[in-house]
């Protein structure tokens, strides 16, 4: 009976609710990852929109400050664990596979569920916002003691990443499985993709950090309910605990967020620019080591807690040693470019976006290491403006340019160029209105994660506000594309781009719902 | 010339933004459009617009040629102008250039650093003791060699904050009992906390450090000139955490003693 089913899964797209349901299909999964990711995107965009608009002018018109704390940790909570580390995930359950030769994921059933946790994890964390006392509203990195006083949303919140992080170790380890075991014959290591580099080097660090920040909030847990003292100090414990914890995780993930980023700009540039990768050796040792430096700098985001003299110096010089390898992978980038034959349909520009703007939220990354300077910069709007030069620049502008490199290849039609590129516009140029002034409010003094502002802050406010709604309101632009591409336009060839390398060119376009049931030869 | 263009900019806005935002227009008026820190009033506060300075300097530098090189490729290396594609895909001698350059400037960076660390985690032979202690949503202080306490909290009315009243001129940034320090004395602060953790920061007079209850962190400060200086919690510490300032009136040290003394009858 199983394989008469079996069987019947292998000759024919399963049709209806169940398809998606019980799928085990990588593509499929790919799929439901990307769409559970873009939505969590708007999701929190909409949050994101909802403290602009209070920050739209000095005084509380639109919310009450507790609703704003909660806003500021949802939004944070939602996009880094609903929306960037899903997408990537979802590129990976598309990509890896057939860009290693492989018929579909190591383990398939096992795939399906570290899906079919998020929808319920997510719901949890959304939920928490209407129980009584509302949502977490001590940041997303939710210190004690301020997170033991929350209610029951800080408890949902908790479980909310016990489930998230199930998934993504879930999810790691079938991506580790699946690169190490299932390579075409002769896809050696050093013949992978960098795409497929960055993300066995990512799923090893959500190995290592994910336990660990479950074993941060479960002690929070216990200490809330259960009468544990780990981080009170009127019972022995300590507060400053939980922070190192937290950032033995958040640092990794920091790094978590942004490999798989650098890996879909390593495929995209060479492609446009017609030329190979620049140090392609360099890229996977590099990535290495930003891998092994991301444990080893964690202290670096609580400067200010009052460490030992020899504990600062200790996280500055570790931390400005990132430097090196970061700098390594962008001049890589700039001398794939160099000498190469440009074209700059819209994944280049994304790319090429992402490589100037991760540069600047990297340089004041460098700005920051320097642990006296970041006594004035610690917790002001400077930091907001770094990580979301980082984050949204580094990961998000670099999954944009993964989209549309690879809807040919997942829809069959082309997509709409000139909508393609009025959305990269939109996109880079309202980023730059809403977060380049937020470091001058940085610099000026404004603390970060405050609901309402002195006046020597308000313009630069109002200006970063108006551009929030323009980029939030372009992202809807993605959606029509990709609907559009969906449903038609003209069609796409096996090879979609100007001779691009790689095995996923091998196949049609749209990709078969089996691929390689037969490995290819990797010369 | 940037400042003059923010103002165009600032009057365009407001224009754009029609009669329905009159009310902050008074507001909007007196404003600054800031781009650096704030003026430094102590040894560590200078140190750290310095070192601000010399890094922001250094990584414009990085950011320019970076950009250079970037736009350069982009206006000559392009299909559209009959560039052909080069097949180098490696060169050693770039590479260990651009991984030795780099760590030769970092290397640079990290002397200065170091030694401004030194400098401001040395606490010792201070002149007087202020302890700090962060509350929701206030700052308690003790002045523990002259017997003086005093709590001191957020003087902006509600109505301000609702916008039924005008905005004051420091909104947000007023308490109602200001701590007083004595110029050119060194003094050693001790922060601690009652309930969750705050950070204590005035910009002018050096950088935050948190309040954490339970144990009590130091820094110190030597103000240089007499004035009054505002800051605020930097620390997520509540609803309230926007409403917690700090104002810091630094005095002769005639003055001062005359307000302790004042202070010690009060109690």
């Amino acid at each position: 009976m199983t394989t008469a089913v079996a069987d019947h899964h292998h000759d024919e797209v399963p049709k209806g609710i169940t398809r998606w349901l019980f799928t085990t299909n990588h593509k499929d999964i790919g799929t439901l990852y990307l769409w559970f990711s873009f939505t969590m995107f708007l999701v929190g965009g909409a949050m994101a929109l909802v403290i602009r608009a209070e920050l739209f002018m000095p005084g509380l018109q639109v919310v009450n400050p507790h609703f704003y704390n909660q806003m500021v940790t949802v939004h944070a909570l939602v996009m880094i664990f609903g929306a960037v580390m899903p997408g990537f995930v979802g590129f990976a359950n598309w990509m890896l596979p057939m860009m290693v030769g492989a018929p579909d994921m190591a383990l398939p059933r096992m795939n399906n569920w570290s899906f079919w946790l998020l929808p319920f994890a997510t719901t949890l964390l959304i939920a928490s916002l209407f129980v009584p006392g509302g949502g977490p509203a001590a940041g997303w990195t939710i210190y004690p003691p301020l997170s033991i006083q929350g209610g029951m949303g800080v408890d949902l919140t908790i479980f909310t990443i016990h489930i998230l992080g199930m998934s993504s170790i879930l999810g790691a380890i079938n991506i580790i499985a699946t690169i190490l075991n299932m390579r075409a014959p002769g896809m050696t290591l050093m013949k992978m993709p960098l795409f497929v580099w960055t993300w066995v080097i990512t799923a090893f660090l959500l190995i290592a950090a994910m336990p660990v920040l479950a074993g941060a909030v479960t002690m929070l847990l216990t200490d809330r309910h259960f009468g544990t003292a780990f981080f009170s100090a009127a019972g022995g414990g300590d507060p400053v605990m939980f922070q190192h914890m937290f950032w033995f995780f958040g640092h990794p993930e920091v790094y978590i967020l942004i490999l798989p980023a650098f890996g879909i700009i390593s495929q995209v540039i060479p492609t446009f620019a017609r030329k190979p990768l620049f140090g392609y050796s360099s890229m996977v040792f590099a990535t290495a080591a930003i891998a092994f430096l991301s444990f080893i700098v964690w202290a670096h985001h609580m400067y200010t807690v009052g460490m030992p003299l020899s504990g600062e110096l200790f996280f500055m010089y570790s931390t400005m040693l990132i430097a090196i390898p970061t700098g390594v992978k962008v001049f890589n980038w700039l001398a794939t470019m160099w000498r190469g034959s440009m074209t700059f349909e819209t994944p280049m520009l994304y790319a090429i976006a992402t490589v100037a703007l991760f540069t600047v939220g990297g340089l004041t990354g460098l700005m920051m290491a320097i642990t006296p300077a970041d006594f004035q910069y610690h917790d002001t709007y400077f930091i907001v403006a770094h990580f979301h030069y980082v984050i949204f620049c580094g990961s998000v502008l670099a999954m944009f340019s993964g989209v549309y490199y690879w809807l040919p290849k997942w829809t069959g039609h082309m997509y709409d160029e000139t909508l393609g590129k009025v959305h990269f516009w939109l996109t880079v140029i309202s980023f730059n209105i809403t977060f380049f002034p937020q470091h001058f409010l940085g610099f000026a003094g404004m603390p970060r994660r405050i609901p309402d502002y002195s006046l020597q802050f308000a313009e630069f406010n109002m200006v970063s506000s108006i551009g929030g709604f323009i980029l939030g309101f372009s992202q809807l632009i993605l959606l029509w594309v990709v609907i559009k591409s969906i449903r038609g336009g003209k069609k796409a060839t096996a090879e979609v781009w100007d001779n691009p390398e790689g095995l996923e060119w091998t196949v049609p376009s749209p990709a078969p719902y089996h691929t390689f049931a037969t490995a290819p030869e990797v010369r | 010339m940037i400042v003059s263009r923010f103002k165009k900019l600032r009057s365009a806005i407001v224009a754009t933004a029609g009669a329905g935002m009159m009310g902050i227009l008074p507001t909007v008026a007196q404003a600054e459009w800031a781009l650096n820190l704030q003026r430094p009033v102590t040894e560590i506060a200078r140190v750290q617009y310095d070192l601000h300075m010399l890094i922001m300097y250094i990584v414009t530098v990085i950011g320019i040629i970076v950009f250079g090189v970037m736009f350069y490729s982009i206006a000559k290396f392009r299909k559209s102008k009959g560039a052909e594609a080069a097949k180098f895909s490696h060169s050693t001698k770039a590479e260990v250039l651009w991984t030795v350059i780099p760590t030769l400037i970092l290397i640079a960076m990290a002397v200065p650093s170091t030694k401004a660390l030194l400098l401001m985690e040395d606490t010792t032979e201070s002149d007087m003791v202020l302890k700090v202690t962060g509350y929701q949503w206030g700052w308690q202080y003790d002045y523990l060699e002259e017997d003086v306490s005093f709590f001191s909290k957020l003087a902006t009315p509600q109505s301000q904050i609702t916008g039924n009243e005008a905005k004051g001129e420091n909104y947000l940034l007023e308490v109602d009992n200001h701590v007083v320090i004595p110029a050119g004395k060194k003094v050693r602060l001790l922060l601690t906390a009652k309930d969750v953790i705050h950070a204590w920061w005035v910009p002018q007079l050096g950088g935050k450090k948190d309040a954490i209850p339970g144990f009590i962190n130091e820094m110190w400060i030597r103000a240089d000139e007499t004035g009054t200086y505002r800051g605020q919690c930097a620390e997520l510490c509540g609803k309230d955490h926007g409403y917690m300032p700090i104002v810091v009136d630094v005095v002769e040290e005639a003055e001062y003693m005359a307000w302790i003394e004042a202070q010690k009858n009060k109690s």
